[in-house]
């Protein structure tokens, strides 16, 4: 087991390799550090001082991968390349473009986006998994029919409407909630409870049907009609045997999407004023600092070979089936 | 008039994508095995009326993207050079051009015949008051709007109605008397047939949904003449005109991206699975090193420098259309490097299965050539997959286009699309009384395409493969 694991992660340093060359190539070579400083300062009359002086506050005044002027390691380390590539490996983000610590930020902001992603993918999941064995259990029925056409019509509706719907609904007409912002501490949780709502409905369509499609794929198989012929009621070989067996997909597909929860939800985050990871990332597109998108590029990167990792993991434990093979 | 033809990369794209449709419906329409799974989706009643919808959708798209540009006069005839307007039109602004150029102030509410925020309107004896004005366009030829309104709708669209139904009639008569003909009947048994439901095609459901569309758009177009119907936005423009716009914006990122990314995905896809070792390693390296990039931030990162790139070349654009429609090219090919691996994916695996294959073993005992082989026996046996996802990506990809126009990585700013609708609406929700009209059009417009879109997709998989029919 653990040689399995050591052999993933070497697997992953490549991966994390091209990812950098990837943001590195898209950030410096495409768009040379003066364009980015042309765009700071404000496009056109731009003296070639002001350019200078912005490019060494910022550090991007070295050479792209080889500085001649230096001498020995210094050749290769300092440059552009090293400074802001390399040092991603270590998870040293440096500064952002206006002069705040990366690092710092993310980790402060990293606990907005948890307390929404982790409640939204647990009740979710809950009320998807209970849906779907429902419409199950009422298999080719009017109740079946009814819900997968109200299921399409769910995942048919754009995630932003759901959002202005539950703002204007729950904040605006009925004044339950407040409509947006933070709170430190215990009093966050009713910030918290538009957005959870939200990212549960808007999510109800594809994963009830998703797990609908794995329920019906698993009862048609030969164990289950063993499993009636032994007589067993319809209740438990539902929740019993077909549970059991569907829970091998369904949690092989959460694993995969639990790391990258630390990079919270872009879009409500930043409807909803949460101070987390999806608006910091949000802010910075906005205000074009590519330091910060830089940095989340590589993070979520990382993140998502973390889940690729763990689920082969979570397969190995669950299904005694699969052979730890390279 | 004489016009002068525009062909944005976009368009160009587009006949593309159509040439390779009617490329393929020939293919497929001397291919038994290529005609079954369609005739199973014709025979669906789901799959013809949601064909009805996304008809009227293609159409509006594909008249929004014939562009040109006008005469400005008619000096050409005496030998000078004509001169064409800097506007470039489509065939969609020219059938709307009474919604585009009847512009008000600002917001007003939907068949308004005043205008949403007050004004101080100068009275006849020289006194300001502060009032809502009249709409210059906007009901205007009422006299009394307070009186006369209620009627004046309620009987224009009862004569738009009666103007689709007559449409409609006509249009089923012909569709009625074709179908007798390659039947051989009479046309009254022929009727007798479809009203009972007894086609095989289900051409009542077809002719009634064909037959809602067109009486919803002649009463839309009917009233559109002397309202506003949706009304019009922060700066007057009318916003049933920027949905209908939007609607090839919408089209465009469902199909193009999947178009650009084909080439690539099939082609990596197969000859990972196919040549295995070497080649199957570098390939899957390639696709989990993108696929492990957040798309959206992927997204981000490249518009971020295309925006670079843009205001720091800002001449090399001729117009604002260009600009707009080179970011949406842009934008395609972006999002298609974010979503060809699932493809990729998929391909390898099912290559690999088919090289295992009795007669793919036997070609290559004959010593067929790699990619005679390929083209002969692989590429046609993974084109159902190739068309499934096809099908199934494309409400998805027009959602993401609403998300990703909503944090500013989207589309063009100028350019209409439901995403910028959405997004310079929602901020109005905070007035009171709501402004609710445009993001109500937006929802309506893109709930009805993505649900048809989504209906279809279903339809389509469960004929072209079978083993997950009811797994819906």
């Amino acid at each position: 087991m653990t040689a399995y694991i050591i052999r993933r992660l070497i697997y992953a340093i490549p991966i994390l390799i091209g990812v950098n060359l990837i943001t590195f190539v898209l950030f410096f070579v495409v768009n040379a550090p003066d364009d980015m400083a042309r765009m700071h300062l404000g496009e056109k009359r731009v003296t070639e001082e002001a350019i200078q002086t912005w490019k060494q506050e910022h550090g991007y005044d070295r050479p792209l991968l080889y500085n001649p002027d230096a001498s020995g390691l210094g050749r290769f380390t300092e440059t552009i390349f090293f400074e802001k590539s390399i040092r991603l490996f270590v998870f040293d983000f440096g500064s952002s473009d206006n002069g705040r610590d990366i690092g710092y930020d993310i980790s402060q902001r990293m606990w907005p986006s948890l307390a929404i992603a982790i409640p939204v993918l647990l009740v979710g999941l809950a009320f998807n998994i209970s849906y779907a064995l429902f419409i199950v259990f009422f298999r080719a029925t009017y109740v079946d029919i009814g819900s997968v056409v109200l299921l399409v019509a769910m995942m048919s509706i754009s995630g932003l409407f759901y959002i202005i719907g539950g703002q204007f609904l729950l904040g605006k007409l009925f004044h339950l909630v407040p409509i947006s912002g933070y709170d430190t501490g215990v009093e966050a949780w009713k910030f918290l409870i538009l957005p959870v709502i939200v990212g549960v409905i808007g999510g109800i369509g594809a994963g009830t049907r998703w797990y609908r499609t794995l329920f019906l794929e698993e009862i048609s198989k030969d164990y289950v009609r063993t499993a009636r012929a032994k007589g067993l009621s319809e209740r438990r070989v539902l929740f019993r045997h077909v549970l059991q067996n569907a829970l091998i997909p369904i949690l092989t597909g959460v694993v995969v999407v639990l790391p990258l929860l630390f990079m919270g939800s872009l879009i409500s985050e930043s409807f909803f004023g949460i101070p987390g990871l999806g608006s910091y990332t949000i802010d910075a597109i906005n205000s074009q600092d590519f330091a910060i998108v830089r940095s989340m590029v590589f993070l979520g990167a990382v993140l998502y070979i973390v889940g690729l990792i763990l689920t082969d993991i979570s397969y190995t434990l669950v299904d005694p089936r699969v052979r730890l093979q390279p | 008039m004489s016009v002068m033809p525009v062909v944005l990369w976009t368009d160009g794209l587009v006949f593309l994508l159509l040439a390779l449709i009617g490329a393929f419906v020939l293919y497929a329409s001397r291919h038994e095995h290529m005609r079954a799974p369609w005739r199973r989706v014709v025979r669906s009643r789901v799959g013809v009326a949601t064909i009805v919808v996304l008809g009227f959708y293609v159409v509006v798209g594909l008249l929004d993207t014939v562009h040109f540009r006008l005469a400005l006069d008619r000096q050409g005839d005496n030998g000078a050079e004509t001169r064409y307007s800097p506007e470039v039109l489509s065939l969609l602004d020219l059938a709307l051009s009474g919604l585009r150029e009847r512009q008000e102030k600002t917001y007003s509410a939907p068949f308004a015949t005043h205008l949403f925020v007050k004004e101080a309107i100068e009275q006849p004896d020289g006194t300001l008051l502060r009032d809502y004005p009249r709409l210059e366009y906007g009901g205007a030829h009422l006299e009394d709007p307070a009186r006369q309104r209620g009627f004046d709708i309620a009987w224009r669209a009862a004569w738009g109605a009666l103007q689709g139904l007559v449409i409609w009639v006509v249009l089923a008569a012909g569709i009625l008397w074709l179908i007798a003909r390659s039947r051989g009947e009479t046309s009254a048994a022929t009727r007798a047939a479809i009203l009972a439901g007894r086609t095989p095609i289900p051409w009542r459901t077809a002719l009634i949904m064909l037959g809602i569309m067109l009486v919803l758009s002649a009463i839309a177009g009917e009233l559109a003449l002397k309202y506003h119907i949706l009304g019009t936005d922060k700066v007057g423009e009318d916003v049933f005109y920027q949905t209908l716009k939007s609607i090839r914006t919408g089209l465009l990122i469902g199909t193009l991206t999947t178009l650009v990314m084909l080439p690539a995905a099939v082609l990596l896809g197969i000859m990972a699975g196919y040549f295995r070792g070497w080649v199957d390693d570098v390939i899957q390296y390639l696709y989990t090193t993108l696929n492990s990039i957040p798309g959206v931030l992927l997204i981000a990162a490249a518009i971020l420098l295309l925006q670079v790139y843009m205001s720091n070349h800002a001449d090399d654009f001729a117009s604002l259309v260009e600009r707009a429609d080179l970011r949406l090219l842009f934008l395609v090919l972006i999002l298609g490097v974010t979503s060809w691996t699932g493809l990729c994916r998929l391909l390898r695996g099912e290559a690999l299965k088919l090289r295992e294959v009795d007669y793919v073993q036997a070609s290559t005992a004959l010593g067929v050539g790699h990619f005679t082989l390929i083209g002969r026996h692989i590429l046609p046996n993974v084109m159902h997959i190739v068309l499934i996802t096809l099908v199934l990506d494309f409400s998805g990809l027009v959602l993401a286009e609403a998300v990703l126009s909503y944090i500013n990585i989207g589309v063009d700013p100028t350019m209409n699309s439901w995403g910028n609708m959405i997004n310079s609406a929602r901020l109005e929700l905070a007035r009171d009384p709501v402004v609710w009209w445009s993001l109500t059009a937006a929802f309506v417009f893109m709930f009805a395409l993505v649900l048809a879109a989504n209906l279809f997709a279903d339809v389509v998989r469960d004929a072209f493969d079978p083993r997950l029919k009811g797994a819906r």
